[in-house]
């Protein structure tokens, strides 16, 4: 292999490309972005960067120097538009097209929006420059915000603007917000955080529409069940679309994601990474498409290896997935997967205290940690997934872990 | 070349995702703190400290060549 293209310039084909270098891989790597920024942390677009805390210039996922030294071929602010699986060949916008021998597709998702054409005022959080337009809405104290969904990011969103001083409502669907993942009794714990902190939550209601300003801002957000709640600025919240439509007629199988075997496999040496992969995770028994950094980490240095496996060296990739959501002070880390309709049991601290540790299981094992401000009893009951131990076994080991 | 772990404990919020990585140089405690047990773990254990500095969600963590 003399040429590897690598699609997506943010972190999993960044440590797709450290990966390859590191690995030992000699030969040219084009790296192409859509974005004209090198790489850039996005974690801190609903905390730190939009409040104020952290400087932008301290947001890069890679200093200059370890950039230029991976010695990439860069097409950075360009968008590829076309592939063909068979020939490896990427088409850019441009016109330009770029023939690999290893293609990495890591294109991301992209922010589900409310509607086609929306009143300005209106955001949603992915870009450093979504992120930029919205604190700069923030900074001029708006009367009040709406937060459209209460996920995770609408929730760091929320407990930002509160930060600010600002009056939030935030707008969810289900009656419990984030109760299709962490199950009812969790879900509640978080919508209680909100509520204490003083935003508005209206939960078991969709958005009907927006209503405009004479000047064309925003005014209102009308909802579900005719209620409408007067508004200056919205963000949007409400899920990802994986970038996959450029890729269609490339040969591969799209759905919901990239589909890959089960070593991120699309297609002979095509291989995908980050929140456009979905692939059979093995020690879930599932297909999994995972939108959280700790995945794009794993995942774009697993999908470098497997480029590079011989035959014989293919590896599965099954990991415990991880991530975690900072509110207010508040951290809240999720590991495994959490059957939300399963038993759940906090093992470590009270709800109460709002410092706990909680047990998922599904099929008599442990399958799901949740943690709020326990990160160390998180990463040890992490461990018992990775071990595939039984519930009464964790259930006993957290026991004696005080 | 020796190399030194260094952590930005102002930057560190003991997400203990490097616990996780390598319990015998980073243990975070019952009072949520990162303590650093060997700060230099030496070159065998050089793969996983860079494992550790690219997995820390804080970029909390560096080597620094002696």
């Amino acid at each position: 292999m003399r040429t590897v293209a690598i699609v997506g310039g943010s972190l999993a084909g960044l440590r797709t490309a450290e990966t390859l270098r590191k690995d030992g891989f000699d030969g040219v790597i084009h790296f192409i972005g859509e974005e004209t920024h090198p790489p850039y942390d996005r974690l801190p677009l609903s905390k730190e960067l939009l409040s104020g805390k952290l400087p932008q210039e301290n947001i890069s996922l890679v200093s200059d120097e370890n950039f230029a030294a991976l010695e990439l071929q860069l097409h950075l602010g360009v968008r590829a538009v076309g592939f063909d699986a068979a020939s490896k060949l990427v088409s850019l916008e441009t016109g330009e097209e770029v023939a690999a021998d290893g293609v990495c597709l890591a294109t991301g998702a992209r922010p589900r929006q409310l509607g086609d054409d929306n009143p300005q005022g209106v955001y949603v959080l992915r870009t450093l420059e979504d992120c930029l337009a919205l604190k700069a809405e923030f900074a001029v104290q708006p009367r009040r915000v709406v937060v459209v969904g209460a996920g995770f990011i609408g929730a760091e969103v929320a407990a930002t603007a509160r930060g600010y001083g600002l009056e939030v409502t935030m707008v969810e669907l289900l009656e419990v917000p984030l109760s299709r993942v962490l199950g009812e009794k969790m879900g509640q714990v978080m919508a209680d955080i909100h509520l204490e902190q003083g935003v508005d939550l209206r939960v078991g209601v969709g958005v009907e529409g927006l209503n405009s300003k004479a000047d064309g801002r925003v005014g209102s957000v009308k909802l579900t069940d005719g209620v409408e709640i007067p508004a200056d600025v919205v963000v949007v919240g409400i899920g990802v679309i994986p970038n996959t439509e450029w890729l269609e007629g490339s040969g591969l199988t799209l759905e919901n994601g990239i589909v890959c075997d089960e070593t991120l496999l699309a297609a002979p040496g095509v291989v995908a990474a980050g929140d456009v992969a979905r692939w059979p995770n093995r020690r879930f028994g599932e297909m999994m498409r995972v939108e959280h950094w700790d995945n794009a980490i794993e995942q774009g240095i697993a999908a470098a290896r497997r480029l590079m496996a011989g035959p014989g060296q293919e590896r599965p990739f099954e990991p415990v997935p991880w991530f975690w959501s900072d509110q207010y002070d508040r951290k809240l880390q999720l590991a495994g997967i959490p059957s939300p309709q399963g038993e759940v049991e906090v093992v470590t601290g009270s709800l109460e205290e709002r410092r706990f540790a909680a047990l998922y299981e599904k099929d008599g094992k442990v399958s799901g940690v949740l943690g709020m401000n326990r990160p160390r009893h998180v990463m040890k009951y992490r461990q018992l997934i990775v071990d595939g131990v039984g519930w009464d076994d964790a259930l006993e080991f957290a026991s004696t872990q005080g | 070349m020796a190399y030194k772990v260094i952590v930005d404990y102002d930057l560190c919020e003991s997400n203990a995702i490097c616990m996780q990585v390598a319990p015998e140089v980073f243990e975070v405690r019952d009072d949520d703190f990162l303590y650093l047990l060997n700060e230099t773990p030496g070159e065998e254990h050089r793969g996983r400290m860079e494992e550790a500095v690219n997995r820390c969600p804080k970029q909390a963590i560096s080597l620094e060549d002696l």
